[in-house]
């Protein structure tokens, strides 16, 4: 089933939260959101459970317009909200059963679909227990199982992991990479390493608006275009050598490192390579290179400095 | 239909699974008790088999007790955020708020129930006119289930659960005194329509005895504007 959002656009007070983001989800895709805190993500997730209206836009999950038919939705739809809020008072097992009957599991399902939930999240321990007696991990498998009880063929997941413990995590990312299979996803984050690990496809959201939208291999080549050396250049005065560094060909920009003396750090301009150059200007010269470093693109990078405009 | 009761079964059991339920019983059947056997204008003290002191003070008792019971249905979710987990549910405003509205009417028919004995007492005790008592308690029933969609309107106003009972007493207090106090104050049309808007007006009338179309669609209107007002909060909230 999939997800078609057209010119969303959700404004609280003067402030625009999402501004004007259309993307299309398809079947099999895990969709993970990246974005700093305030980006807009958790009220784009709400608008496409219909939780909140949107000021502008057009969703539809499958054949079904979200302001037209939010029940058929909804019913469509496993939500773990953020922050996981919970019926505190109520025992696993009876909340899933609430959860199962209001999402119109059939009666005789209603049994067998909790125990697989139970086993699938890794609840057997708790499921007498009341939800306001587990740990925040064991709260957050409960929050996935009541999104996955009626099998819905949407998932959305704002912050699936927070809370939970290193094991947990890479058992919760399998989980979501297993039923991302057969389904579609969307997850939020901020942890670009899971983000990276789970989703097919990552976009990054600021200020309202989508700022990057692939895999995780191209965005790091978007970003990569462009070389970055870190070098070290002795025996030459170091402005003389910030000068030839700038003449050659290949070079884009050319930075002083503060704090170490002679060392720079250099663009390249799209596609092309200055190690060579940098080389024999150095051996021209008769300086001494002590050190070149190929500066790495992280997708940190990428998020930062798509974020930090 | 079966939204609704799904809904309702998970408050009652809430209702159940904390102390609340059972201290407000308590203090309800204490109160109307001890007014009705031992206090005041007591059976004893009028001499007659006749329920209407049970009457007046489960009236009182009532329009404090129930914004005790409806002031977290609301305020509470919206604190906790649970009411995402809810409207995110196949499930339409008016099913969330109507399931609510049942299970507090069924937790103060619940409490009605237990004054029963109170009845079977003294219709052993003395001539009892059997039909006053079935319209009291009918009365009840309604007064109870207007009082329960104002408190349920004032919940959901707020994340927190104490403004909605004062709100809800604030309101409710219009209905209680001021309306029949402006009203006696008045003359033509302004103190007809304010003894009409007097809630004890028409429960008095049904605790006498009298069954009058009038005062059920008092009664109906009251639950309908509660509710309507509370389903239209609700969407108000999600813009």
């Amino acid at each position: 089933m999939d997800i078609q959002v057209e010119n969303l656009t959700k404004i609280y007070g003067k402030q625009k939260a999402v501004d004007n983001i259309s993307f299309t989800v398809h079947t099999g895709e895990v969709l993970g959101f990246l974005g700093p805190n305030g980006a807009g993500k958790t009220t784009t997730m709400k608008a496409i459970t219909t939780f909140l209206v949107p000021d502008n836009g057009k969703i539809n999950v499958g054949k079904f317009n979200t302001a037209d038919h939010p029940e058929d939705v909804k019913r469509h739809i496993g939500y773990l909200p953020e922050n996981n809020p919970l019926y505190a008072e109520m025992s696993v097992i009876d909340y899933l059963r609430f959860a199962a009957e209001l999402q119109g599991v059939p009666k005789n399902r209603i049994r067998e679909r909790i125990l697989e939930m139970v086993k699938l999240c890794g609840l057997e321990g708790e499921k007498h227990k009341n939800i306001n007696e587990l740990s925040k991990g064991y709260q957050q498998r409960v929050g996935l199982a009541q999104a996955l009880i009626h099998d819905p063929d949407v998932l959305i997941l704002d912050e699936p992991t927070s809370g939970l413990d290193p094991n947990q995590i890479v058992e919760i990312r399998e989980l979501i990479r297993t039923i991302g299979k057969e389904k579609t996803v969307i997850l939020s984050s901020h942890i670009l390493a899971e983000v990276e690990a789970t989703c097919d496809r990552i976009m990054i959201i600021n200020k309202g608006r989508i700022v990057a939208d692939g895999t995780a291999k191209d965005l790091r080549k978007q970003a990569q275009g462009k070389e970055v050396l870190q070098v070290n250049i002795e025996d030459g005065d170091k402005n003389d050598i910030f000068n030839a560094l700038k003449a050659l060909h290949s070079v884009d920009m050319v930075d002083f490192i503060k704090g170490k003396n002679n060392a720079f750090e250099i663009q390249s301009k799209p596609d092309t390579s200055s190690r060579r150059p940098v080389f024999e200007l150095c051996v021209k010269n008769k300086w001494a290179l002590l050190e070149m470093t190929i500066f790495e693109t992280k997708l940190e990078d990428v998020f930062r400095e798509l974020t930090m405009k | 239909m079966k939204n609704i009761w799904i809904i309702a079964k998970r408050e009652l059991s809430a209702f159940f699974n904390s102390l609340m339920a059972y201290i407000l019983l308590i203090i309800f059947l204490g109160f109307s008790g001890l007014f009705t056997w031992f206090i005041g204008q007591d059976v004893f003290f009028i001499k007659q088999a006749s329920l209407q002191a049970f009457f007046n003070i489960a009236y009182w008792t009532l329009f404090f007790f129930i914004p005790g019971i409806t002031m977290k249905l609301f305020a509470e979710e919206n604190r906790s955020g649970t009411i995402e987990l809810l409207l995110t549910k196949p499930v339409s405003y008016w099913q969330v708020v109507l399931g609510k509205f049942t299970a507090t009417l069924v937790l103060i028919i619940i409490a009605l129930l237990l004054t029963v004995p109170y009845y079977i007492t003294l219709s052993m005790i003395g001539p009892l006119d059997h039909g006053a008592a079935l319209t009291g308690y009918l009365g009840l029933i309604f007064m109870s289930a207007a009082y329960i969609s104002i408190g349920i309107f004032a919940s959901s106003i707020s994340t927190n659960q104490i403004v909605g009972y004062l709100l809800a007493l604030v309101i409710g207090i219009f209905f209680q005194i001021i309306f029949s106090f402006v009203g006696s104050g008045m003359t033509g049309f302004f103190g007809q329509l304010f003894s009409y808007l007097s809630l004890t007006t028409h429960y008095e009338s049904m605790a006498r005895g009298v069954i009058d179309s009038k005062d059920l669609i008092y009664f109906l209107t009251i639950i309908f504007f509660g509710l309507t007002l509370t389903t239209s909060n609700l969407a108000k909230n999600r813009l």
